[in-house]
């Protein structure tokens, strides 16, 4: 896999903000009540990150790294005010469903956390990259988040009425510490589960390279030890 | 002007909880609940920090901004505003009791990022913020409601700190599965918490 593609995987899946790093949460549980304002608040997060990735790399060698935290904070304050302008102006049904959380996109972690981790140290091309896929993956959890919660809370889909049936619970703020935690909880299950099975066939693909014969098919006694070991 | 500051305390405290009800402040409340001497200590430095945020804060943006027709640059000016005091309340706190800032230093450089201070101070120049907290028209909204508003919301965000700290002591020792433990049993937890607090919802 080359340099993009692992930029890309890492801030989709791997390094999943929501799910895997477990940062933007305030945003995240607040703006998960329906699909369209999770999709809504995630397309935000994308936009200043990506704006903010973009201005950070191209002024990385000009910041002093004393004082490197207060400018990005400068840098993406004022993306967001703009942001903030911008919304109100064209799109005021989204901006007030954000109301206070708009201007706390400034202090959501996943962009100071890009700023710093990433966008400070590498070319621009590869940090717009990273604010793509880390935005996108940030967005793609808070959809989904978004779409259990109304299906079962609203027992609508994006806003689209499919029936009656309601489970208030998931439209207040109880059910989504719940659904957040239930949903990271499946995703570390199902990644682990992937990356077990990857590591399996690397390993008897390597065999195979080298000339070795395969494995015979592991008995019960040796799966039970492997379970004992975790 | 008693029943507004019995309804402002309810309501910050209570009703709508920073964390557990409005989603203000859930980084602390998930990296810094492991044990409830850490969350008392995060959860009274968070209020410190609100209650000076606010008291700046608000009166510079009725007082100045609103005047001078710059209300667009709220969030800049109080970031900064937000970072110095921080700054600032770190070195006294250094200077003059170092036992308090050995205990509670570390945990002051993260409030700047903390989504509570940002929060209340954008929350109280809320142009609906008035009728929240009860009152029938903006002009009667001042100073004093504000400061009141920040510091219950502070001791409602400490009660929530404290609470989970003391549960998530009992957790760790708890078989949890494998794919559960950490953040996803923590926020199930929460999820439980928060129920107990919708109820103060429907006062």
């Amino acid at each position: 896999m080359n340099k993009y593609g692992k930029i890309t995987l890492n801030g989709l899946v791997t390094n999943n903000a929501a799910f895997k790093l477990v940062l933007g949460t305030c945003s995240a549980l607040a703006m998960s009540a329906s699909a369209i304002n999770g999709f809504g608040m995630g397309i935000c997060v994308t936009v200043v990150l990506l704006l903010s990735n973009v201005l950070i790399s191209l002024l990385r060698k000009i910041i002093p790294n004393a004082v490197r935290i207060p400018a990005f904070v400068v840098i993406i304050a004022t993306l967001v005010t703009i942001l903030k302008m911008f919304l109100d102006k064209f799109i005021p049904d989204l901006y007030d469903a954000m109301g206070v959380f708009l201007p706390l996109i400034v202090v959501n972690c996943l962009i100071l956390g890009r700023a710093e981790a990433f966008a400070s140290k590498q070319p621009v091309l590869d940090s717009a990259l990273d604010g793509i896929a880390s935005g996108l993956g940030f967005t793609a959890a808070l959809t989904i988040m978004g779409i259990i919660r109304e299906l079962l809370g609203e027992g609508s889909f994006f806003g689209l009425h499919l029936w009656d049936f309601q489970i208030k619970f998931f439209t207040n703020s109880a059910g989504a510490f719940f659904v957040y935690g239930i949903c990271i909880a499946l995703f570390l299950f199902i990644t682990d589960k992937v990356e077990k099975s990857f590591r399996k066939k690397k390993a008897q693909l390597l065999r195979v390279n080298n000339g070795e014969p395969l494995p015979a098919p592991e008995t019960a006694e040796a799966e039970a030890t492997a379970k004992e070991a975790e | 002007m008693g029943a507004t500051i019995l309804t402002i305390i309810i309501t910050a405290a209570l009703s709508s909880n920073f964390i557990l009800v409005q989603f203000l402040g859930i980084c602390p409340f998930l990296g810094v609940s492991k044990r409830t001497n850490s969350a008392l200590s995060m959860g009274i430095a968070v209020t410190l920090v609100m209650l000076l945020a606010t008291l700046v804060t608000y009166p510079l943006y009725v007082y100045v901004m609103v005047p001078l027709g710059i209300k667009f640059l709220d969030i800049i000016f109080f970031i900064f505003i937000i970072a110095a005091l921080v700054q600032m309340l770190e070195k006294i706190i250094a200077k003059f009791s170092p036992s308090l800032y050995k205990t509670m230093g570390i945990y002051l450089p993260l409030i700047t990022t903390n989504c509570a201070v940002l929060g209340v101070a954008q929350l109280v120049i809320g142009d609906t913020f008035y009728a929240s907290i009860g009152l029938a028209e903006a002009s009667s909204m001042n100073l004093g409601y504000a400061l009141l508003y920040a510091l219950f919301a502070g001791v409602g965000f400490t009660l929530a700190m404290v609470l989970m700290g003391g549960v998530r002591e009992r957790i760790e020792k708890l078989p949890v599965a494998k794919c559960m433990k950490g953040f996803p049993i923590t926020m199930v937890a929460a999820a439980l918490m928060a129920m107990a607090f919708y109820v103060f919802t429907l006062l």
